[in-house]
């Protein structure tokens, strides 16, 4: 058994190995460099709360983004294609039987075509 | 001559019958039962894995003097019992299937403790088992649609076990009913060839099978019925219903049944009917259904607020990948140099991705019903901050979204790059959807980390802490070998997935494992 061997793809190879050392000597770099930098974080002291321009910090539920705000500019951006593709999820299961036997009827029609 | 092929079946059913007897016993001998026939089960089935893959294909015939004695002296040619034909693909589903067992079963010790009836819970989950099991090792048709239908009713009535107000009894009626129609019309579809072979063992069919018109539409039935079980678009509406509304223990389980579904297409496609179909035109059909099913899969999951349902929705999205590999190799089957070039690499990466797909799916579901345990909602909007009390689901579930968004060096992307690679040669734009698809599945699960583990903590989970252990022991498994699948890649695919894809490919093999054992 090799450990180490690399996934002959074809058209490619990967070998997890290499990429992981590769991985640990460029975070090992970066944690090097930034802790050459100056510290000036000190626990436990006026730094550690949130500074919201010197309002009061809102209520946890108020700042936390909820997962339904996440990629909405994404669906109102494909909402043409969001409009037809969710009403297709009825939820009826007649629905999910006309669905079957329509790819029944397709897909033999299209293994009677290419024969 | 191994006795393990029987065990896999004769100890989930022994138990699953024997399981009220110990509920009424007491708790902790019920628990006991169901950790030690677990335990039982998988140990059976990584001998008998061990045993494939060392010594080759294992025939194991019911009832016979001698189990390998596959045809009778007095039958006239043709194989009648009970059959298994395990070779190294139905072992790597075995395997699949035992490690998924092993972690929902751990994991229901825990999540199901305060729950009422856990003596009908965890004797369905061995029926399921047993069907699972029967499903990938049978080399008959209609033993395997008995299987289908143990696994179907086993899995419809644990998806509907918890009631939640009706809701899973709905999940559970919806994937009752879709399993009979697609059993129904697969045992139609045996008929066809029952009626035209006098025979229902795969191997003797295939040896004399002629692709008539019948056959034709057996082939047709069989793949889309199979394809509507394993929750291919579009007919994959059942899947988010069921998977959202089922326990998620018994969710991850039904993940594994669909994968036994999916083996079977791939089953008849390759050892039933193989070169004597227009391949070429099987294969692109269930490309087609794989394209489909990876994109509007990803794009019904981004816009979902209920965890469970985005998961769903996910899982639709990689059946995908799996019937695009194994429908390139399926295409080029009739072509040797193509098959050579890309056309195995490809079947490899979609039999590789099977097992990926089951360890990270069936932890990101065993994480969401964690997250459910402690908060008792799924609704991703509700959810919040649950990084600074349940770490170690918080680093699972970090593990699980990275592997199946294909980010190195977790398991699903050594899966994934196969699939890529092989399918750019074979159709560059199928190739380009898989990446897009991945980059969508990737935001999609930065959506969930953020939406359940990130944030301030709030003032509702104040008190949620870390699941139980078993809980943990069960995810942490699968969170291993989704490291170590990913970190040796090539060691899983020499010793478990290019036997497979060459065991599927070997028709003549598996033909003579069977006929050859008069």
């Amino acid at each position: 058994m090799d450990f180490t061997a690399t996934l002959v793809t074809g058209t490619g190879f990967w070998n997890p190995i290499i990429w992981i050392l590769a991985f640990l000597i460029t975070f090992i770099v970066a944690y090097l460099i930034w802790r050459s930098g100056v510290s000036t974080y000190q626990k436990g002291t006026e730094q550690v709360k949130p500074y919201l321009s010197g309002n009061a910090e809102p209520d946890k539920n108020a700042v936390h983004i909820r997962g339904g705000n996440l990629y909405w500019g994404f669906t109102e951006g494909l909402k043409g294609y969001y409009s037809r593709l969710i009403p297709l999820h009825t939820g009826d299961l007649n629905d999910y039987m006309l669905w079957y036997f329509g790819v029944v009827i397709a897909v033999f029609a299209l293994v009677v075509i290419f024969l | 001559m191994s006795q393990y092929a029987a065990l896999l079946l004769a100890i989930p059913l022994i138990a699953a019958f024997a399981m009220p007897l110990f509920g009424l016993i007491g708790k902790k001998i019920r628990n006991s039962w169901a950790i030690l026939t677990m335990l039982a089960t998988v140990a059976a089935a990584l001998i008998l894995v061990w045993e494939v893959l060392t010594q080759g294909t294992i025939i194991y015939a019911f009832g016979a003097v001698d189990p390998s004695l596959t045809i009778p002296f007095d039958s006239g040619g043709v194989p009648i019992r009970i059959l298994f034909v395990i070779d190294a693909m139905s072992a790597f589903m075995i395997l699949t299937a035992a490690i998924m067992m092993f972690a929902a079963t751990l994991y229901s010790i825990s999540s199901e403790s305060e729950q009422t009836g856990q003596d009908g819970y965890y004797a369905l989950l061995f029926l399921l088992m047993a069907g699972i099991f029967g499903m990938v090792s049978t080399g008959d048709l209609f033993n395997f649609f008995v299987f289908l239908e143990i696994n179907s009713l086993a899995g419809a009535a644990l998806a509907a076990y918890r009631i939640k107000g009706g809701v899973a009894v709905e999940g559970g009626l919806k994937y009752a009913f879709i399993s009979t129609v697609s059993g129904l019309f697969f045992l139609i579809a045996v008929g066809m060839l029952y009626g035209q072979y006098n025979s229902l063992n795969i191997a003797y069919i295939a040896s004399v099978i002629d692709f008539t018109g019948l056959s034709l539409v057996a082939v047709v039935l069989m793949i889309v019925s199979l394809a509507m079980k394993s929750g291919s678009v579009p007919m994959h509406f059942w899947t988010p219903d069921t998977y959202s509304s089922a326990p998620s223990s018994i969710t991850a389980l039904l993940i594994v049944s669909s994968m036994a579904s999916l083996y079977a297409i791939f089953r008849i496609a390759f050892s039933l009917f193989g070169l004597t179909m227009n391949v070429v035109t099987v294969g692109w059909v269930i490309i087609i259904l794989g394209i489909l099913s990876m994109f509007i899969g990803v794009s019904m999951a981004l816009p979902q607020k209920d965890v469970k349902r985005l998961m769903a929705y996910h899982s639709v999205s990689q059946i995908g990948y799996m019937l695009v590999g194994l429908g390139v190799g399926l295409a080029v089957l009739g072509d040797q140099q193509m098959l050579a070039q890309f056309g195995v690499v490809a079947m490899e990466g979609g039999i590789f991705h099977i097992i990926n797909y089951a360890l990270y799916k069936g932890l990101l579901f065993l994480i969401a019903g964690a997250v459910i345990y402690r908060c008792g909602t799924a609704n991703l909007n509700e959810l919040g901050g649950l990084g600074h009390s349940m770490k170690w689901t918080m680093g699972f579930f970090i593990i699980a979204a990275l592997a199946i968004a294909g980010i190195p060096p977790f398991n699903g992307f050594a899966s994934k790059l196969m699939i890529y690679e092989s399918v750019f040669v074979f159709n560059p734009f199928i190739a380009v959807i898989a990446m897009v698809v991945s980059i969508m599945t990737l935001a999609s699960f930065v959506k969930v980390f953020h939406s359940m583990f990130m944030g301030p903590k709030l003032p509702q989970y104040e008190t949620v802490k870390e699941v139980p252990m078993p809980m943990l022991i069960g995810m942490g498994l699968l969170a291993v070998l989704i490291i170590l699948f990913g970190l040796f890649p090539d060691l899983v695919v020499n010793t478990l997935v290019e036997p497979a894809a060459l065991a599927l490919i070997d028709r003549s093999g598996y033909i003579t494992s069977v006929m050859g054992g008069i």
